[in-house]
């Protein structure tokens, strides 16, 4: 059951990285692929309807590691206080840039909330990689079953970095780079003209940078958690997820490549869901890693709840999650096809 | 510097209660923009349908804030409350991620249909998206709420061996007629919010001449919302909710009705300040018997005072506890008489002539406000000193590792972004207010570019 949870809990937020990472990367491309009024307004325009349900993937993904391992997110919000509030505050000026920037027709004012979305958007997308280093890079978590963590302090990877350090800001890099590449996508599949050509040409830039990144990526994972490699190789499930993500990156690489952006994105979104996938299914069933010594990490059979709590939980999971899922294709098909805007005022 | 308890409290204490000025209104306007588009879906009116429009306008605005502002809240459970979290996370957590499952996919699903789909998917749709806005903003509200009542009467539980709280019932735990209760209050206190917002809008535009048929609308749908729900909140929902206090949490009871000595016949405070040192409550205005009265229905009965509560299970600031608890229920007393008079002025077709009355109903606007969030301290003040009534005290359920100083300079930092927020809603309402319905506004919102575009 903790398996299964766990498995439900890693997927939200998989999802949920999939979803808003395209909108955090159309944000990290915005003052790039889109330079007039018109253009703008056609980025915000692909966006405008779907990013605040895919946020709510962030929240029900919180909610449902909250219910299961109440432990894992006591443990983990409290340690990560400060970086956790300053990513609140760019999240809340990041969601009034999108909602508020149509309210007042005025060159200032869209300016303002232009560059606010762009710089937002950008933020959160390095911070939320920074978050991933964290987690698989570890955190002092001690005896008392809690731990604090600075900002930064050795900036080479050991038991007393910070939050910041070489390998998590290097995955904060990667991550920007792979959702602007995935944000590139979208924009080409949603809009035409100038920001569709821009938008195509920069995800594919974006995507080969990533691909370079790669390999460093992997390496530096197998250096700061050198368990990893062994527990992932004896288990199926990873090389399955090991292989669909072959199969993905391909998709892409030809979506990529032939021009076809619906192709791609449907690649980027799936290479993106695997390699969390593979990360977690290599993990299991550690949530919150100590870099103090392995003994001393919380996995998820401590952390959870009871079974009888988790499998009420996965009853009305089991109506829930597809009501969500319908709600989502059905907003998809509505709103199917280019954005095209009506004339300005 | 004072310890970190008072700062965690404060922190969650002003976010979420700047948090709720936005769904207080969004929850009750929803139902009165479906009523609006109801009317306006069977009989065809432009002006009901205007009137929906309009007042979506506004809901988006305060959605927005709404949406953006209660993010804080849920990760506020881990960062600042992590033992609670710790303690509770197994039964509390349910609620938490079935509003993220059943309510929150559905509202932001429909909010952008709603908002700007109206031209584009045609009317049924958008009476459909309406529908799904209202329900899903309303089960968010009861999930809140189921959540909230467990920490005030915890039922359904079960202590693990852990030492942590499990879930042993859920539907005692979902249906937990604390919740019942607090839920009819507060969705019909987000009524009241909407309906006085409306009423008061009409009486501007109608002082002010402009909108002429749009503020007698507004007029009569708030007034007539407005009276019915200001009832509503007195009885039964402000009177079963007193009872249901009077058996679970009678401390809470004898403190906020300032009563020290527990006495049969016991008098109900109109007015008095409770002076907790010396035990009494100075200068009183009684009504002798009414207490009995209302929570046992005779006016002998006696009524547990604060003499037969151990000191240490008393609420920590029964002054606050005392005047929010007034400061509410004398609103409360206040929303029925001024609702009253207008209705009466409103059937003799005399309301836009009465100019006092429209001067009253505009400048009422901000009151059910004061009156929600003095109701909402009134239960927050009154759960002292428990975090979960009888199982944990707040001051267990904090952060250890997160220290004042850290607590202090994220509350600052919140209020100064709070501060900007309000200024920028303000300024955003207050031009659509002016502008008022109809046609021509200078609002172009990129969501509706996106719903211009092509289908397949």
């Amino acid at each position: 059951m903790e398996a299964l949870w766990f498995a439900i809990v890693a997927g939200m937020l998989a999802v949920y990285v999939v979803l808003d990472g395209f909108d955090f990367g159309a944000g990290f491309l915005h003052l790039h692929v889109a330079r007039t009024d018109a253009e703008r307004r056609s980025v915000l325009a692909a966006i405008g309807p779907v990013w605040d349900g895919n946020e709510v993937w962030l929240l029900a993904g919180g909610g449902a590691l909250f219910m299961a391992f109440p432990a894992a997110y006591a443990i983990g919000f409290s340690g990560f206080y400060l970086p956790l509030m300053l990513l609140l505050w760019v999240i809340i000026l990041r969601g009034l840039a999108i909602e508020l920037r149509g309210h007042v027709s005025d060159p200032l004012w869209a300016a303002f909330w232009d560059a606010t979305f762009a710089l937002g958007s950008t933020l959160i997308a390095v911070v939320l990689g920074a978050a991933l280093g964290n987690v698989v890079r570890g955190v002092p978590l001690d005896a008392t079953g809690s731990f604090h963590i600075p900002l930064f302090d050795s900036f080479w990877p050991s038991a007393r970095s910070g939050v910041l350090d070489a390998y998590t800001v290097l995955v904060g890099v990667f991550t920007l780079v792979a959702l602007g590449g995935h944000g590139g996508l979208y924009l080409a599949m949603k809009t035409e003209g100038p920001v569709y050509g821009r938008s195509l040409r920069a995800a594919r830039l974006l995507w080969l940078i990533a691909a370079g990144l790669f390999p460093l990526v992997t390496w530096a994972t197998m250096e700061v958690a050198p368990e990893l490699p062994v527990t992932a190789s004896h288990r199926p499930l990873v090389w399955l997820l090991t292989a669909l993500l072959v199969g993905a990156a391909t998709t892409l690489a030809v979506g990529l490549l032939r021009g076809r952006p619906g192709l791609g994105f449907v690649g980027s979104a799936a290479t993106l869901f695997t390699l969390l996938g593979t990360a977690a299914a290599a993990r299991w069933p550690v949530l919150l890693r100590s870099s103090l010594g392995p003994a001393l990490s919380l996995d998820a059979h401590a952390a959870a709840t009871t079974q009888h709590g988790l499998r009420v939980a996965l009853t009305w999971t089991l109506v829930g999650l597809p009501l969500a899922c319908g709600y989502f294709v059905f907003l998809a098909r509505l709103f199917r096809g280019k954005v095209r805007l009506e004339p300005h005022g | 510097m004072a310890d970190a308890l008072f700062w965690h409290r404060l922190h969650f204490g002003f976010t979420v209660t700047y948090h709720y000025l936005f769904p207080q209104l969004t929850m009750g306007l929803s139902f009165l923009i479906l009523l609006f588009e109801l009317k306006a879906y069977r009989s065809g009116s432009a002006l009901h349908d205007e009137a929906a429009r309009f007042w979506a306008r506004i809901f988006g605005v305060n959605f927005a804030v709404g949406v953006v502002t209660g993010i804080p809240l849920e990760f506020q459970f881990g960062t600042n409350w992590a033992r609670f979290s710790q303690f509770a996370g197994g039964v509390i957590g349910q609620t938490l991620a079935m509003e993220g499952m059943f309510a929150f996919f559905l509202e932001s699903t429909f909010l952008g249909l709603f908002l700007y789909g109206g031209k584009r998917f045609g009317p049924r749709l958008h009476l459909l998206s309406a529908a799904a806005l209202w329900a899903g903003s309303w089960l968010s509200g009861y999930f809140i709420i189921a959540t909230n009542a467990f920490m005030q009467s915890p039922v359904g539980h079960a202590v693990g061996p852990d030492g942590h709280l499990h879930l042993a019932d859920f539907w005692a735990f979902v249906l937990n007629p604390w919740a019942i209760w607090q839920y009819l209050h507060n969705m019909t206190a987000s009524v009241v919010t909407a309906s006085f917002v409306v009423a008061g809008v009409g009486a501007f535009w109608s002082l002010s001449g402009r909108h002429r048929e749009h503020a007698s609308l507004a007029l009569r749908t708030g007034v007539i919302a407005g009276l019915v729900a200001s009832c509503l909140m007195v009885f039964p929902t402000g009177d079963r909710h007193g009872k249901l206090l009077a058996e679970k949490q009678p401390a809470t009871l004898a403190a906020m009705e300032g009563l020290f000595e527990s006495s049969a016949g016991a008098e109900l405070a109109i007015i008095g300040q409770p002076n907790v040192q010396q035990r009494k409550l100075e200068n009183p205005i009684v009504v002798p018997g009414m207490l009995s009265f209302l929570v046992y229905g005779s006016f002998g009965s006696t009524v547990t005072g604060l003499d037969r509560i151990p000191r240490d299970q008393w609420p920590d600031n029964i002054e606050l506890l005392y005047y929010a608890y007034h400061v509410m229920a004398g609103l409360g007393t206040l929303f029925i008489a001024l609702m009253a008079l207008s209705a009466i002025q409103l059937r003799r077709r005399r309301l836009e002539q009465t100019r006092p009355l429209l001067w009253a109903l505009m400048l009422a606007m901000p009151f059910p406000y004061i009156a929600t969030t003095a109701g909402w301290m009134t239960a927050e003040l009154g759960r002292q000193p428990w975090l979960i009534y009888g199982l944990m005290r707040t001051a267990d359920g904090t952060s250890p590792q997160v220290s004042a100083g850290n607590t202090l300079f994220t509350l600052i930092g919140f209020s100064g972004l709070y501060l900007v927020i309000g200024i920028l809603f303000l300024y955003l309402v207050g031009r659509d207010i002016l502008h008022g319905p109809g046609a021509g506004h200078p609002q172009v919102v990129p969501a509706a570019a996106g719903l211009a575009g092509e289908a397949g």
